[in-house]
């Protein structure tokens, strides 16, 4: 094995994994954004999530022979997915979680694994008078094209691309496209409006920011509808770039997703797609460790291969919080008594 | 639920023994295909009925439920009770050994979500990952107790990578050594420097290096009994491992627990579900001891001939003399894990778990050891998990990685949350009912509806998430108490509600409370407002 | 054969008439995963035996019995399984089982059944344990994994010329048991076998595919069901691997196609069940499941069916020979065991001493360019011991 093949062989491994990272940041978003408000692991938002890519597979077989723009088609799907995974998530709020405002911290988080089974089931009914269960992405034309293609206008930087061991398809490249502007645009909302100023001050101290004037109530319904947008589009990227899903297919890319968040900071934005991006790489790196192992000659790493990959990210997670309990970037905030 | 009234209810004596003996009759009837045959045809379809068979043996439970709850002189309470457990239902059982089957899974259940209850009603402790305990429990037992053990055998022996007598006392020595070094750190005074937190984590990895050794070295010493332990050890060595199986999965509870029991409770529940994972995820890897997806099959089981000799002249068939002997023992076990729980509820340590459950910041103010206090809480229920898994692994006879999805641990969370958290009969409650409701009431109803020519996706028996995830959410949000809470947990959810809403509920929890005056323990004097977190050291 | 047995029959249920005003009902159960992920699998399964059910109710009407289907939930949990095992047992009018689905649960579902003699047919059981332990009431119409691997594995080497294979599974009693199977049959001719893993992952596959990419195997072995395998081959495909995919008979279902796209070009699978263009039998089976169903009929509906007439053949056979009255259950578990079943989607079927299919022809189906599953090869294999 030369030493080339082996940095391009890690280049793609790396290079995959922050393509998945990216899924995982953008769901890691929505438990990140409910949690810095409420302080509640919303595990429903797995379920919203894949609300939103059941919305997406429902547009693109819709609008399959449908003669438009195959990127128009997918801005459709993104749009209503986002609106119907937003309003679920607030509904979700209103119905199970309101009721539980000055419950005990224990009783809104057993209601939300209990929204999340009922989800999985209604989805799975809902699904099934279609006489579906799996789900199959029907992909506009030339989304599953490699990026940068042999005939492309672009293929000068394809070459440059697969020379170093990097191999996109366009969908990928959507993916990161998509991923990328809704965390500026969420980063902006958050950060530079008024609405996102009132967010923030509602997660800070909910009472005293009910005292200068702002709806507590509707901010926490805000927070919900925008991360069940974020859902939405997570949901319909996951379809995009994996093709298949089913009423279940949320859980364990949810539980992954929510690691990220806790591993990168919870309730920090920017925590949660550092969170995602390093779980995706490591999730990859671990499930290749077998190989590194032969070719390095150390024999203890060979029967570390793919079934290892999800628990590597929980072991990640337990050093990670032992070692900085208030994960990558989050800030430790002195405990209010 | 109790009326809401402070008068005294009336004593029910005659009532419960009228329908204490009206539903044991029906449930021998419906259960024993011979008399159900001399009965005239319509109440034979009917008793024969699998959803009526199911609602019977479910009322035939509730007995035991009215016996609990009902005023009545207590000679009646504990005839029905004897008489139900002891006599009717091992009787129904001979005729039909799916209600042993139920009934043991039931007794399993019901300890499971008494450990459960222990970590998450009382210490407040979110544990999603419960089901792990449960597992080691199981492998523990099922790969002595079946030709898996042999395996393992040969292979060190055919392996030995130069272990024998000489590592032996070496991984003895390391062992010893590590260990009286680890104490001795432990015992010095004064603030711990760099270097002790150094030399005390070198010390900790030689100890389990040493153990390691150890182990090692017993398997390929032992090699050569590979062939003699082909079909598992001696059945009667059971006993030893049912205490080494509620050894080991606290051990393991300690070792998930220490690290992770400085977290709070968020990050807790999201990292023991990762943790009951990996245990899952090793099951299916480690396929030398645990013989991976594939399972573990036969496993035996404690031969107990006088017991046998019993069940045969009363008549059971020989397949149900385990089923009776592990009946029998999930009753014991049973009975030991309720007197446990109710000592440690009133004891020092019950109410040190109840303080931190309701404010963790304040129970370490009042002089609470957090970790120690949380490590002894998830042990504790661990270990009860441990001792159910080898019964499970017995009453299968095969046991396979499968049985221990995260699915199971969400489904003994409910049992707590809908029979009430802290309250002991209520989470026994509470796994009697989910457990009926998915083992036989479900089932029944699919049963029923399939030849209704229904939609395949909305037959019942396919809705158990919709219906799991609707008790968890209704309790929560109407009854958070749960079906027979414990006083504590109602006056604490409930407080502050009677000005503006006097629920049913709490006042019939006080009114209980009148009748047996029993003084509350301190536990509830730390609690805060809605305003709980926990303290990140 | 299938004649004179006919005709017997006939006579048989004329002799009968007098006795028919009696009605005995007779149940066969299915014991499958009606709920949680796998339910799509079972469901199939069950409305397989269904189709059988009623095309046999007339006949067994004829005799004096009302035949009824039951069907049972084992939630892919071995647990329930059992407990559901002994709610059949304890129903005396259920003779036989069809089920189940994962030989996780049939383990301790035939323990549980075996006092009571209950006979079980498995229409998807592989792994070598679930006949091994020498059950009387347990049979499989199925190829075990130590006969389906390596008739796999002799494809791999004789048809594909394979000299590098990668070898994976999806950590199931299933899938691991096919491939560890296959595996062993490749290193004892000694092939190459480069990588041997596991995934539990049903979505992202890229770490898996970024080793296949650099150690280039000639083919890859996937131990697998087809809802895993599917995308699994798409992401594979995209990324250019072209070398073949083989696996065993979880890849038997239109679903493959349809989840796989493009992709599953170049996919191969060993399977009994013979493929559809094959039987004229297979054309009503899959137009009566159309219509029943509105679905269109799939492997495990197609071996569901199967196991069932197995079943029906049996207890049948059990009839006569207990003079047209009820049989017992030890009666039904030893006419299957006997049974010379005829006419079936997967060809005949006969037992041997502890269960498995006596001789079976393997049918290797190939993915062609028109997206269509074709026959590819049919290879003899024999059960380890007859």
């Amino acid at each position: 094995m030369d030493v080339q093949a082996l940095l391009s062989f890690l280049v793609g491994v790396v290079v995959s994994g922050l393509v998945l990272g990216f899924v995982y940041a953008i769901i890691a978003l929505g438990y990140t954004m409910v949690y810095g408000v409420l302080q509640l692991i919303n595990f429903a938002h797995s379920e919203v999530f894949i609300t939103g890519a059941v919305v997406g597979f429902e547009v693109f077989r819709v609008l399959a022979t449908a003669p438009i723009n195959g990127y128009l088609k997918l801005i459709i799907a993104l749009l209503s997915a986002m609106i119907i995974s937003g309003l679920l998530n607030v509904l979700i709020e209103r119905l199970a979680y309101r009721p539980l405002r000055n419950a005990p911290r224990l009783v809104p988080l057993i209601t939300a694994i209990g929204v999340s089974l009922i989800l999985q089931d209604l989805l799975r009914i809902l699904e099934g008078f279609q006489g579906r269960f799996d789900l199959t992405y029907t992909l506009p034309q030339g989304f599953s094209n490699t990026f940068c293609g042999s005939t492309s206008s672009c293929a000068a930087f394809g070459s440059f691309l697969s020379g170093i061991g990097v191999q996109l398809q366009i969908k990928e490249v959507i993916l990161v496209v998509v991923a990328v502007l809704m965390l500026a645009l969420l980063n902006y909302i958050v950060n530079y409006t008024r609405m996102g100023r009132a967010i923030r001050a509602v997660a800070q101290d909910r009472v005293t920011a009910g005292l200068m004037g702002i709806d507590s109530n509707r901010m926490i319904s805000l927070t919900f509808l925008i991360g069940g947008a974020l859902g939405g589009v997570s949901g319909v990227l996951f379809g995009l770039k994996f093709g298949t899903i089913n009423a279940y297919s949320g859980f364990d890319p949810g539980i992954v997703a929510f690691t990220a968040a806790v591993l990168g900071g919870i309730g920090s934005i920017p925590g949660a797609v550092l969170g995602g991006l390093v779980l995706g790489v490591i999730q990859n790196l671990i499930g290749v460790t077998n190989i590194l192992g032969s070719l390095l000659g150390i024999a203890n790493l060979q029967s570390i291969d793919a079934s290892y990959q999800r628990i590597g990210a929980f072991i990640l997670l337990v050093v990670i919080l032992i070692v900085k309990p208030t994960g990558l970037l989050g800030r430790s905030n002195t405990e209010k008594v | 639920m109790s009326a809401p009234t402070s008068v005294r209810p009336p004593d029910r004596t005659a009532l419960l023994l009228t329908i204490a003996a009206v539903t044991s009759l029906l449930m021998l009837v419906s259960q024993h295909s011979e008399w159900l045959a001399a009965l005239p045809a319509g109440l034979q379809n009917i008793l024969g009925n699998s959803l009526v068979r199911s609602l019977v043996l479910t009322l035939f439970l509730a007995n035991l439920l009215f016996a609990y709850r009902w005023r009545a002189q207590t000679w009646a309470k504990l005839l029905i009770g004897t008489v139900c457990l002891l006599l009717i239902l091992p009787w129904a059982g001979r005729d039909n050994s799916a209600v042993f089957d139920l009934a043991i899974q039931i007794g399993i259940f019901a300890a499971l979500s008494l450990g459960l209850n222990i970590v998450v009603g009382l210490a407040g402790l979110l544990d999603l990952g419960y089901i792990a305990f449960f597992a080691v429990g199981a492998y523990v037992w099922s790969i002595v107790g079946s030709g898996q053990l042999s395996k393992i055998l040969t292979y060190y022996g055919a392996n030995s990578g130069g272990a024998g007598t000489g590592s032996l006392l070496l991984g003895l020595l390391i062992t010893l050594a590590t260990a009286a070094s680890l104490l001795w750190i432990r015992r010095q005074k004064g603030a711990r420097t760099r270097l002790a937190s150094f030399s005390f984590a070198l010390a900790a990895f030689g100890l389990v290096a040493g153990l390691v050794l150890v182990a090692r070295s017993i398997m390929v010493l032992a090699a050569p009994q590979a062939a003699a332990l082909s079909s598992g050890i001696n059945g009667n060595f059971f006993w030893l491992f049912l205490a080494l199986a509620v050894l080991a999965a606290a051990i393991v509870g300690i070792l998930i627990g220490l690290p992770v029991l400085r977290l709070k409770g968020d990050y807790l529940a999201i990292i023991t579900l990762g943790l009951g994972e990996v245990i899952r995820v090793l099951a299916n890897n480690l396929t030398l001891y645990t013989n991976g997806s594939q399972g573990i099959t036969p496993i035996g089981s404690a031969p107990v001939p006088w017991l046998d000799a019993i069940a045969a002249q009363l008549g059971f068939s020989e397949d149900q003399y385990n089923l009776l002997f592990l009946y029998l023992l999930v009753l014991v076990l049973i009975g030991i894990i309720i007197m446990v729980n109710i000592r440690l509820d009133r004891s020092r340590i019950g109410r040190a778990w109840i303080a931190i459950r309701e404010d963790e910041v304040a129970a370490q103010a009042m002089g609470v050891p957090l970790v120690r206090t949380k490590l002894i809480a998830f042990a504790t229920g661990a270990s009860f998990a441990g001792a159910m898994g080898m019964i499970f692994a017995a009453k299968q006879t095969f046991v396979s990685p499968e049985s221990f999805i995260l699915n199971e641990s969400i489904g003994v969370l409910s049992m707590v949350i809908l029979g009430g958290m802290g309250s002991i009969p209520g989470v026994i409650l509470g796994a009697a009912v989910v457990t009926i409701l998915k083992l036989s009431v479900l089932p029944s109803l699919g049963e029923i509806t399939a030849t209704l020519n229904l939609p395949q996706q909305v037959n019942p028996n396919q809705l158990q998430r919709l219906i799991f995830g609707t008790i968890l959410v209704l309790m929560m949000l109407f009854r958070p108490e749960g079906l027979l809470p414990s006083r504590r947990q109602a006056m604490v959810l409930h407080e502050g509600e009677e000005d503006n809403a006097p629920s049913a509920s709490s006042i019939g929890a006080d009114s209980e409370r009148d009748a047996t005056a029993e003084p509350y323990s301190a536990g509830e004097a730390t609690r805060k407002d809605d305003e709980r977190t926990g303290g990140e050291r | 054969m299938k004649k004179s047995g006919l005709i017997t029959l006939a006579m048989v249920s004329a002799l009968s008439m007098g006795s028919a005003f009696a009605q005995q009902t007779i149940k066969i159960a299915t014991l499958t995963p009606l709920s949680g992920g796998q339910s799509d699998l079972g469901t199939q399964i069950q409305n397989g035996a269904r189709l059988a059910v009623n095309e046999y109710k007339a006949r067994f009407a004829k005799l004096g019995f009302n035949l009824q289907l039951v069907g049972y939930d084992d939630q892919a949990d071995p647990a329930t399984g059992t407990a559901n095992a002994r709610k059949i047992a304890a129903d005396r009018s259920i003779l036989a089982v069809v089920g189940t689905l994962n030989s996780g649960v049939a383990i301790p579902a035939s323990q549980a059944l075996a006092p009571s003699r209950v006979a079980m047919i498995s229409p998807a059981n592989t792994a070598n344990s679930v006949t091994d332990r020498g059950l009387k009431n347990m049979n499989r119409i199925v190829a075990r994994d130590d006969a389906q691997g390596p008739a796999g594995a002799q494809f791999i080497i004789n048809t594909l010329k394979a000299k590098k294979v990668y070898v994976l599974d999806d950590k199931t009693a299933y899938g691991e048991g096919l491939a560890s199977e296959v595996d062993k049959a490749l290193k004892a001719k000694g092939i190459q076998v480069v990588g041997r893993e596991g995934t539990e992952e049903k979505s992202d596959f890229s770490a898996i595919i970024s080793k296949i990419q650099l150690l280039k195997p000639d083919a890859i072995y996937f131990g697998g069901i087809y809802n895993q395998v599917g995308v699994f081959a798409k992401q594979l495909r995209e990324k250019g691997v072209n070398a073949p995919l083989i696996g065993g008979d979880g890849y038997d279902s239109s679903e493959l196609l349809t989840i796989a796209g493009e992709g599953a070009k170049g996919i191969y699978f060993t399977t009994v069940a013979a493929p559809i263009e094959a039987l004229p039998a297979a054309k009503t089976f899959s137009a009566n499941y159309q219509k029943t169903f509105k679905k269109p009929a799939q492997g495990f509906g197609a071996f569901g069916y199967d196991a069932a007439k197995v079943a029906l053949q049996g207890i049948l056979d059990a009839i006569k020979t207990n003079k047209n009255k009820m049989p017992s259950r030890a009666q039904v578990e030893t006419a299957i065991r006997k049974v010379k079943a005829t006419g079936l989607l997967s060809g005949n079927v006969e037992f041997n001493s502890v269960g498995d299919r006596k001789a079976a022809k393997m049918y290797i189906m190939s993915v062609g360019d028109n997206l269509k599953f074709k026959l590819a090869e049919t290879i003899d294999v024999k059960a380890p011991r007859q």
